[in-house]
C-alpha cells in the first residue's frame, strides 16, 4: 500500500480533502494518558504541535496528561473498574493482553499503519495482538543498549566493547576495582530491570515458560544464568542497584558514578542536550566519552529485550471514533516522522520503514546501533504466548526478584525454585 | 366528616363541621414530628448512616466480596470461595509482607511512644521558647507523608545519599551502607522514617495529658522523698495511661495498614523484602489487577487489628470502671 492508498483508507485523506473537520459532536475532547517521557522534547512535541493539528485535523480537543510510567498500570487498573478515565492510554511491554477485555478493537487502525510501512516488528506486533485482533496500535520500540564511558573502558584494557557475558564480567571487575563500577537495575520498576533481566534467561537457553505455556524455568541452564547474574553483581555492579528505579541509573552514569547501564538513548541524549552542564572527570563534555554496545553474547547467543510501546482505546469511552481517528492521525508516516525525529533515535519506531529514516545520517556514530536494535528482540513470556499470563508474571517481577534474591545471597537454586513456584501459580 | 349535634341555634341540630385550618394543622404535623424522638433520631443520623454506607460499609462489603471472587482488571469474575485467602497464606511474598507488617508496626510503636513520652515530658517543663518549640515539633507530623518520605529517600538514596556521604566523611564508615538496597536496612529506614513522622502525635497528646495532672500530687510526692522516676511511675504514668492507651490504639491502627510510607520509600523491594499487607494488597490488586486477590490479602489486616482493638479498649473500660 502507498502513502495515498494509506490515507485514503484510514479516512485522513477525505478530511484533508475536505479542507474541514469531520462531524464529531461539538466540544469532543480527548484525554490521552501517556508517561512522562524520557527525552522531554517529545512530550514537547507533542503538547504544542502534534496534538493541536490533530485537534484542527479531526474537529476535537486533545488534552495530554504524562504521569511517571511506574504508575501507568494502577491507573489502568483504575480507570477500568470505574468506568471513566483517559479515552487512550499508553501501554508499555505485553500489558495490552493483561487488559483485553477493557480494550477496543484497533485491528482496522494497526493493520493500515503497518501496510503502509512495511509490518510491525515481531516484539510490537506480539505484545499487543491477540489472535488476529489488534488490542492497541503499536507506537514504537524503545532500544535498550549497554551505555558506556570509553576512555575507563580503554583504562581497564578493553579498547573495544566485550562480546561475550564472561567477558564482560571479568572487565566489570577491572573497573569496579577502579572505582568505575557497572550499574544495573534489579528493582521494581518498569523497564530496565525486566530488559536487563529477561535476557539473562535467553541468552542462557533457559526460558520461563515453553511453547505450549507451561512453566519451563526450573532448568541447568536458568541456575547458570543465576549464577553469572550473582558474580557479576558483586564483583563489577554498583550493589546499590537493588533500589534503583529507571531513572536512578541515567543520574549515576551522568555524575560519573558508574561506568555502564544497560539503557535506552536517554543517556547520550541528555549528555548531548546538556553538554555545557554535564561533563566528565577532565572537565570534557562526557557525551564525547559515551558509546554503546548490546547485551554480549552468553552460550545460548545475544538476545536482547527492546520494550514496545502502543496506545489502547478504552472501552468505556464514549469517544471511541475519534479516539481511533487520532491513533490513525498519529500514526500516519508524516505525523509520526515529526516525533520520530525529536526523539532523536531513543524510539525505533514499531516498523522497519523508521530504519531508513534520514535521521539516523544525521545522528553521531555513538547512535547509530540504536537504528537496528529492536531486530535483535524477544519479548516477555518467550518460549511461550506473551499473553495475560506472562503480563501478569512481568507485573509481579518474578525473574527480576529471581536474580536479586540470589545476588543478595540466597543460594542459585534456590532463588530458581522460588521462582519457578512463583510462576507455576500463574502458568501451571 | 361530619355528624349531627345537639345545640344548634333556635333548637336546631348542628352540625360540627371539621373545617380545614390551613394556618394551624401544618405546625402541628412538624410539632408533633419533631416531638417524636424517634422520627427525629432518624432524620438526624440518616445523613450519618448514608455517609458511613457510602464511604465504609459499602467499600468494606464490596472488598469482601471481591475476596471471595475471581475478578480481575475488567473481568467481573466469579464466587471462588476462600480460595484466594488460601493461595495467600501459601505465598512466600504475603508471608514475608505479614511479618514485615507486625515487625514494623510493633517496633514503630514501640520508639514513637518512648521518644513521644521522652519529648512530652521535655516540653511540660517552662523553658525560653517552648512555644516555638512545640510548634516545630508538629512539622513531621504536618507535612504530608508522601513529601516528607520522597526527602528521606533521597537521603537514603543508594548512590548520592547525603547521610553516606556525612558518615563517610566523618570517618564512620569505608564503604556505602546499603539503606535501601538491603531489605533488612530497608525495613528498619522505614520504622525509622515511620517513628520521625508519628512521634509528634504521641508527644503532643501526651503532653495534653499531662498537663491535666494536678502538680499538687507531684509536689505531695516530693514532699514525701519520691524521686524522679518515682514521681513518675507513681504518678504521672497511672494518669496517663488511659491517654497513652487511646494514642496507642490509633497509632498501631495507622501503623498496621500503613501504605504511603512503604510505597514512596522503597516499593517493596528490594526483591519484595519489605513489603507491608497495604502495599502488597496494592501490588497485587492494582498494579498486576488482580482485585480479588489483592482484597483478600487486604482483609488478612482485619482480624489482627480488631483483636487489638477489642483487647486495649476492654483494657481501657478496665482502668475506668476501676
Amino acid at each position: 500500500m502507498d502513502r495515498r492508498g494509506f490515507l485514503k483508507s484510514t479516512g485522513v485523506a477525505g478530511i484533508l480533502a475536505a479542507g474541514r473537520a469531520p462531524a464529531f459532536a461539538q466540544g469532543t475532547k480527548l484525554h490521552l494518558l501517556r508517561w512522562v517521557d524520557f527525552v522531554p522534547a517529545g512530550d514537547q512535541m507533542l503538547r504544542q504541535q502534534l496534538l493541536p493539528e490533530a485537534g484542527k485535523a479531526l474537529g476535537v480537543e486533545v488534552q495530554l496528561e504524562t504521569i511517571n510510567a511506574n504508575d501507568l498500570q494502577p491507573r489502568i487498573t483504575a480507570a477500568i473498574q470505574s468506568g471513566s478515565g483517559a479515552d487512550i492510554i499508553m501501554t508499555l511491554h505485553n500489558w495490552p493482553h493483561l487488559y483485553k477485555s477493557a480494550c477496543v478493537d484497533v485491528t482496522d487502525v494497526a493493520e493500515g499503519i503497518a501496510k503502509d510501512q512495511g509490518g510491525f516488528y515481531a516484539q510490537a506486533e506480539q505484545a499487543v495482538k491477540d489472535g488476529k485482533q489488534y488490542l492497541a496500535v503499536p507506537f514504537g520500540v524503545n532500544g535498550l543498549l549497554i551505555a558506556y564511558r570509553k576512555s575507563w573502558f580503554k583504562e581497564a584494557g578493553a579498547d573495544t566493547p566485550p562480546k561475550t557475558l564472561d567477558e564482560y564480567r571479568q572487565l566489570g571487575t577491572r573497573l569496579k576495582k577502579k572505582g568505575h563500577p557497572v550499574g544495573q537495575t534489579l528493582g521494581h520498576t518498569f523497564g530496565d530491570a525486566p530488559a536487563w533481566s529477561y535476557p539473562m534467561l535467553w541468552n542462557f537457553g533457559a526460558a520461563e515458560r515453553d511453547r505450549q505455556g507451561r512453566t519451563k524455568l526450573d532448568s541447568k541452564e536458568t541456575v547458570e544464568s543465576v549464577k553469572w547474574m550473582t558474580a557479576f553483581w558483586k564483583d563489577a555492579c554498583d550493589e546499590g542497584g537493588f533500589a534503583w528505579d529507571d531513572t536512578n541509573n541515567n543520574r549515576a552514569f551522568l555524575a560519573g558514578e558508574i561506568s555502564a547501564t544497560l539503557n535506552g538513548a536517554s543517556i547520550y541524549i541528555a549528555a548531548k542536550r546538556q553538554q555545557d552542564k554535564i561533563k566528565d572527570e577532565h572537565g570534557e563534555p562526557m557525551w564525547r566519552d559515551i558509546d554503546h554496545f548490546a547485551i554480549p553474547a552468553g552460550p545460548a547467543g545475544t538476545w536482547g529485550y527492546h520494550i514496545p510501546f502502543a496506545h489502547m482505546v478504552m472501552k468505556y469511552s464514549k469517544n471511541q471514533k475519534p479516539a481511533k481517528d487520532l491513533l490513525k492521525w498519529l500514526g500516519a508516516k508524516e505525523q509520526f516522522a515529526k516525533w520520530f525525529e525529536v526523539m532523536d533515535g531513543f524510539s525505533a519506531g514499531s516498523t522497519k520503514y523508521w530504519e531508513r529514516n534520514p535521521l539516523w545520517g544525521r545522528l553521531d556514530d555513538a547512535m547509530k546501533l540504536y537504528r537496528t536494535a529492536a531486530q535483535a528482540s524477544r519479548i516477555i513470556g518467550w518460549e511461550g504466548a506473551p499473553d495475560a499470563k506472562a503480563s501478569e508474571a512481568y507485573s509481579k517481577y518474578i525473574i527480576t526478584d529471581m536474580y536479586a534474591k540470589a545476588a543478595q545471597g540466597q543460594a542459585a537454586p534456590d532463588a530458581v525454585k522460588w521462582a519457578t513456584s512463583e510462576l507455576q501459580k500463574i502458568y501451571g | 366528616m361530619s355528624k349531627p349535634i345537639a345545640g344548634g341555634s333556635n333548637g336546631a341540630a348542628g352540625l360540627e363541621v371539621a373545617l380545614p385550618h390551613p394556618r394551624a394543622v401544618g405546625p402541628q404535623i412538624r410539632g408533633r414530628i419533631l416531638e417524636n424522638e424517634r422520627l427525629l433520631a432518624f432524620a438526624l443520623l440518616s445523613p450519618t448512616v448514608l455517609l458511613l454506607g457510602m464511604f465504609i460499609a459499602y467499600p468494606f462489603v464490596m472488598g469482601v466480596w471481591l475476596s471471595l471472587s475471581s475478578t480481575s482488571v475488567g473481568n467481573i469474575g466469579e464466587f471462588v470461595g476462600a480460595k484466594n485467602f488460601v493461595k495467600a497464606w501459601n505465598d512466600s511474598i504475603f508471608r514475608t509482607a505479614f511479618q514485615n507488617t507486625f515487625v514494623y508496626t510493633f517496633w514503630a510503636t514501640i520508639f514513637k511512644l518512648s521518644l513521644g513520652m521522652w519529648l512530652a515530658l521535655l516540653l511540660n517543663r517552662s523553658f525560653r521558647g517552648k512555644r516555638i518549640v512545640r510548634a516545630s515539633m508538629l512539622l513531621p507530623f504536618i507535612v504530608p507523608t508522601v513529601l516528607s518520605t520522597f526527602a528521606w529517600r533521597w537521603m537514603f538514596d543508594p548512590t548520592f545519599s547525603v547521610l553516606n556521604w556525612l558518615l563517610y566523611k566523618s570517618g564512620f564508615i569505608v564503604t556505602k551502607l546499603p539503606f535501601l538496597s538491603d531489605g533488612t536496612y530497608g525495613l528498619w529506614c522505614a520504622i525509622t522514617v515511620n517513628t520521625w513522622r508519628g512521634m509528634p502525635f504521641f508527644a503532643i497528646t501526651l503532653l495534653a495529658g499531662l498537663q491535666t495532672i494536678n502538680p499538687d500530687l507531684h509536689e505531695a510526692a516530693s514532699l514525701d522523698g519520691a524521686n524522679g522516676w518515682q514521681r513518675f511511675w507513681n504518678v504521672t504514668w497511672p494518669l496517663l495511661k488511659p491517654v497513652t492507651l487511646v494514642v496507642v490504639v490509633f497509632s498501631v491502627i495507622q501503623t498496621f495498614s500503613d501504605f504511603q510510607l512503604i510505597y514512596v520509600l522503597t516499593g517493596g523491594g528490594p526483591a519484595n523484602a519489605t513489603h507491608l499487607l497495604a502495599t502488597y494488597a496494592y501490588q497485587i490488586g492494582v498494579a498486576t489487577g488482580l482485585l480479588g486477590e489483592g482484597a483478600a490479602i487486604s482483609l488478612f489486616m482485619l482480624p489482627v487489628l480488631f483483636v487489638v482493638v477489642w483487647l486495649q479498649l476492654r483494657y481501657l473500660r478496665r482502668l475506668e470502671g476501676a
